[in-house]
């Protein structure tokens, strides 16, 4: 049975417009506008999508913060608008901008806090705050009230607090904003692991690509409350349009060079760019530089995902795997 | 750093306060139902103590040398001032201490206009704002549901215009000299609490000091703290001349001249603390 | 219910642990509440000071319309005064991570940033109540004593139950916690004094719309044994409790009504 099943989800907003002094328009907007899909236990999927496009609406109403306007939502069996409180000890939820830990109190003690509030058993609580102080490396950290951590040292305690009840689903919104590469990186890690060992479904929703890029196989782009697409990151590179390049170093500066296939779009002295169709092999491009030019280096670069998905927006199409 | 100014000419450095003061009446303006809700609740304080007035009024007409409706005057001039005076701290103070606790104060003191200066056109231009919406829409009701004394002559409103303006200053003194505490104070709410408490109570906030007992009048009469209220409600309920309205407008301005130099002084104590030990 | 009340007990614990690491502020603050409530009072022996009755009601009197009024405002204050934060809440987010917790919202929102040192409003409101009990000459009986009992918990609930509606209110309203002040810490400076002192549309307003008067006014008229100035039934005097229950329904629906919205509007 899918972990998360979603099945024709509408959500409409009614916005009062101001127009003239005393008259008021009454406006409905479709946030979410008809979405289905399912992820299955264990699975990593991440989740974009413009700023508007309906990511945060469906993702409330995926935890039971907001009802739907029509459609069918199950989240571990039960529906979130109905079952919040039950399904509650089921996920953990981790807003990016926001901490659910406690301003004023030591991390030590909005752990503890957490774990009363979700009845985590005492055993289970300290082997599991053992196992993530330990990954997350927060234990200098823990008798420091919240607000004087880094953000990247909250996050990191936000996420432990989430995971303290074991969730089986993990809702991520936006874990790597406004971190340094290097806690990114290691958050990165983390959740790879978690999700490997402990089997743990998570649904990332992010601006940063590198994340999905890492993290997830599978990737969902939503735009104007749709799906716009939804498989493999491999498959989102080669989403028609989309473009590789090859980057070589020739011997010495010269004119552009002649392969078949693929256009020079820039020279910078000895070194020249080359696209290509992204769904095209690259073999025969490489041969025919090896061939003809003496190169000194020779690399290849994936199609940036931020360009497939502005591609993915201006087509407007829908891309779903079978 | 704190006469960084003196090169700058005199227009330009009002004209800088003056920007100051208009960013400190905007700033506020923005907050439109804390405002509505403000003025809610201020009327609905001045009703209930109108009445506790009336009651008392009534028994004794001419009590402390007020009429009852100079009484009811007095409510709602204290209603209307709670607000820009900083009766119930406010604003700046709050603000002005996390900025301290955080470290931010730092850029504060550092820049070339000197940190009490700024605050003080600030903090006109909020009282301004709180002064034409919290202090006069509570009035007008007031005026609507009570029988208000109104002084007849021009030049009263005028004068009560000034000693509201040097309340403000004082109001602001006080204010600024107490977070300058959080320099030194880890947590300075409770002190915050206390000075709230005293403010309240000796400024006539809570009953006119004209009917304090004779101790506690006296105890009133040597603090800054009637500055605030009983001193410009005095103003304009006293439709006296000028030789019974500048004394006590030369009382605020004396407590406004004392508060201002030790708070510069401190300014300059906190500046070298934050020099040397690095905040 | 009892999951609830753990939950709070759990919660407000933590956050009076994290108060209780700045003792001296905590005292401070303790001091500060206790004071503010007796500033009041203050004022009211001056007022005594040049009469000898206000209302018709004497300085003992008044006192005791006083201490309960303050106790069960500084009840209501201590329990569930946090709930004036909701609007910032809501417009800062923090109100959607309750949502996801397992514990009723409600409790969140009241036991979040417990403040234990509002149990200085408790103690000088009893400390009044205490004085008021020995100056004024009540011919106790058990009724008495029952009416006295049943006033201090009412007189409680109906504050909780005002606190609440505000708190609901300012879900569909945004951030009006300075509005709430003019029916909690208002009501309570009006039930400060006896109600005789206030027009009559005031009376009937604080006896059917906002049962305020039901906080000390009723059955301190039956403690007392002083006559009814407005009338009302005799009945009212032993109302409270059911002036609470009722208030306290009508605050639970409306808070279920707003959280209901909440969740169907996303505001």
């Amino acid at each position: 049975m899918a972990m998360i099943e979603v099945e024709d989800l509408r959500r409409t907003f009614v916005v009062r417009t101001k127009s003239g002094t005393l008259r008021r328009g009454r406006q409905e907007i479709l946030a979410v506008a008809g979405l289905s899909f399912a992820i299955e236990p264990g699975e990593m999927v991440g989740y974009i999508g413009p700023n508007g496009a309906g990511k945060s609406t469906s993702i409330k109403m995926l935890t039971g913060i907001l009802v739907p306007t029509s459609g069918s939502v199950q989240v571990a069996g039960m529906d979130p608008s109905r079952r919040r409180t039950d399904l509650a000890r089921r996920i953990g939820v981790v807003f990016g901008q926001r901490s659910g830990l406690w301003w004023d109190l030591p991390l030590r003690d909005s752990f503890d806090l957490l774990a009363r509030i979700y009845d985590v058993p005492r055993p289970r609580y300290t082997t599991n705050l053992a196992a993530y102080v330990d990954l997350l490396d927060l234990g200098p950290l823990l008798d420091q009230p919240v607000r004087q951590l880094s953000l990247g040292q909250r996050m990191r305690g936000d996420l432990a607090a989430t995971l303290l009840h074991d969730p089986q689903i993990l809702f991520l919104d936006e874990p790597t904003i406004g971190l340094d590469v290097v806690s990114k990186t290691r958050l990165r890690e983390f959740l790879r692991d978690l999700n490997a060992e402990r089997g743990t479904t998570v649904l990332l929703t992010t601006h940063d690509l590198g994340d999905i890029e890492q993290l997830c196989r599978r990737v969902m782009v939503i735009d104007a409350g749709r799906m716009v697409f939804d498989d493999t990151i491999a498959a989102l590179q080669r989403v028609g349009g989309a473009t590789r390049t090859v980057v070589v170093d020739l011997e010495r500066p010269g004119e552009p060079v002649v392969v078949p296939g693929a256009v020079v779009t820039r020279v910078e002295g000895a070194r020249q760019w080359l696209t290509f169709p992204a769904d095209a092999s690259a073999a025969p491009i490489v041969s025919a530089l090896a061939s003809g030019y003496d190169l000194v280096d020779l690399s290849i670069q994936e199609p940036a995902i931020e360009d497939v998905i502005r591609l993915l927006y201006a087509r407007g199409g829908a891309h779903k795997a079978d | 750093m704190v006469t960084g100014l003196s090169s700058i000419g005199v227009s330009t450095r009002v004209r800088l306060y003056a920007a100051v003061a208009v960013r400190g009446f905007r700033r506020y303006s923005t907050y439109r139902a804390a405002t509505v809700g403000g003025v809610f609740t201020n009327t609905v304080f001045g009703v209930i103590i109108a009445y506790t007035f009336v009651a008392l009024w009534e028994q004794r007409p001419n009590l402390g040398g007020y009429t009852q409706q100079e009484a009811l005057t007095f409510v709602w001039v204290a209603q209307a001032l709670i607000m820009p005076v900083g009766l119930l701290g406010g604003g700046i103070l709050e603000e002005f201490a996390e900025r301290v606790r955080s470290g931010a104060v730092a850029t504060d003191l550092h820049r070339p206009t000197p940190l009490l200066w700024w605050r003080l056109a600030e903090d006109f231009g909020r009282a301004a704002y709180h002064f034409l919406t919290r202090g006069l829409a509570p009035v007008l009701i007031g005026a609507l549901l009570f029988d208000l004394a109104w002084p007849r002559s021009v030049s009263t409103y005028a004068w009560f215009l000034i000693a509201v303006a040097l309340a403000v200053g004082v109001g602001f003194a006080i204010r600024y000299l107490m977070g300058l505490l959080a320099f030194w104070v880890i947590d300075i709410r409770g002190y915050l609490a206390l000075l709230t408490i005293t403010q309240l109570f000796f400024s006539g906030m809570v009953l006119p000091l004209v009917i304090f007992p004779g101790w506690l009048r006296g105890l009133a009469e040597v603090l800054p703290f009637r500055c605030l209220v009983q001193v410009p409600a005095d103003v304009l309920l006293h439709e006296g001349t000028g030789t019974e309205v500048l004394p006590l407008l030369a009382l605020q301005l004396l407590w406004v001249a004392v508060l201002l130099f030790v708070g510069h002084l401190l300014t300059a104590a906190a500046v070298r603390k934050v020099v040397i030990q690095g905040g | 219910m009892a999951d609830s009340i753990r939950a709070f007990a759990v919660i407000a614990g933590a956050w009076v642990r994290a108060s209780m690491t700045y003792r001296a502020s905590f005292w401070s603050l303790a001091v500060g509440q206790a004071l503010f409530t007796l500033v009041d009072f203050v004022a009211i022996t001056i007022m005594f000071s040049h009469i000898d009755r206000l209302g018709g009601f004497d300085v003992a009197q008044v006192a005791l319309l006083y201490g309960f009024s303050g106790f069960a405002l500084g009840v209501a204050d201590l329990l569930v005064g946090n709930v004036e934060l909701l609007g910032r809440r809501v417009r800062d987010g923090s109100f959607d991570a309750m949502l996801v917790r397992p514990v009723a919202p409600l409790v969140q929102v009241a036991a979040d940033q417990f403040a234990l040192r509002r149990l200085g409003r408790i103690v000088s409101a009893v400390g009044v109540l205490g004085w008021a009990l020995v100056a004024t000459n009540i011919d106790w009986s058990i009724t008495k004593v029952a009416v006295a009992v049943a006033t201090l918990v009412s007189g409680s609930v109906i504050f909780c139950s005002v606190f609440v509606l505000g708190s609901a209110f300012q879900i569909l309203a945004g951030d009006a916690s300075e509005m709430m002040n003019a029916f909690t810490y208002g009501g309570n400076t009006l039930t400060q004094y006896p109600l005789s002192i206030y027009p009559s549309e005031v009376v009937k307003g604080v006896t059917f719309i906002l049962p305020l008067a039901f906080v000390n006014w009723y059955p301190a008229l039956y403690i007392l044994g002083v006559e009814d100035p407005f009338d009302m039934p005799v009945a009212f005097h032993f109302a409270s409790p059911v002036a609470a229950t009722l208030l306290a329904a009508v605050a639970a629906g409306c808070w279920r009504a707003g959280v209901r919205r909440y969740r169907s509007t996303g505001s």
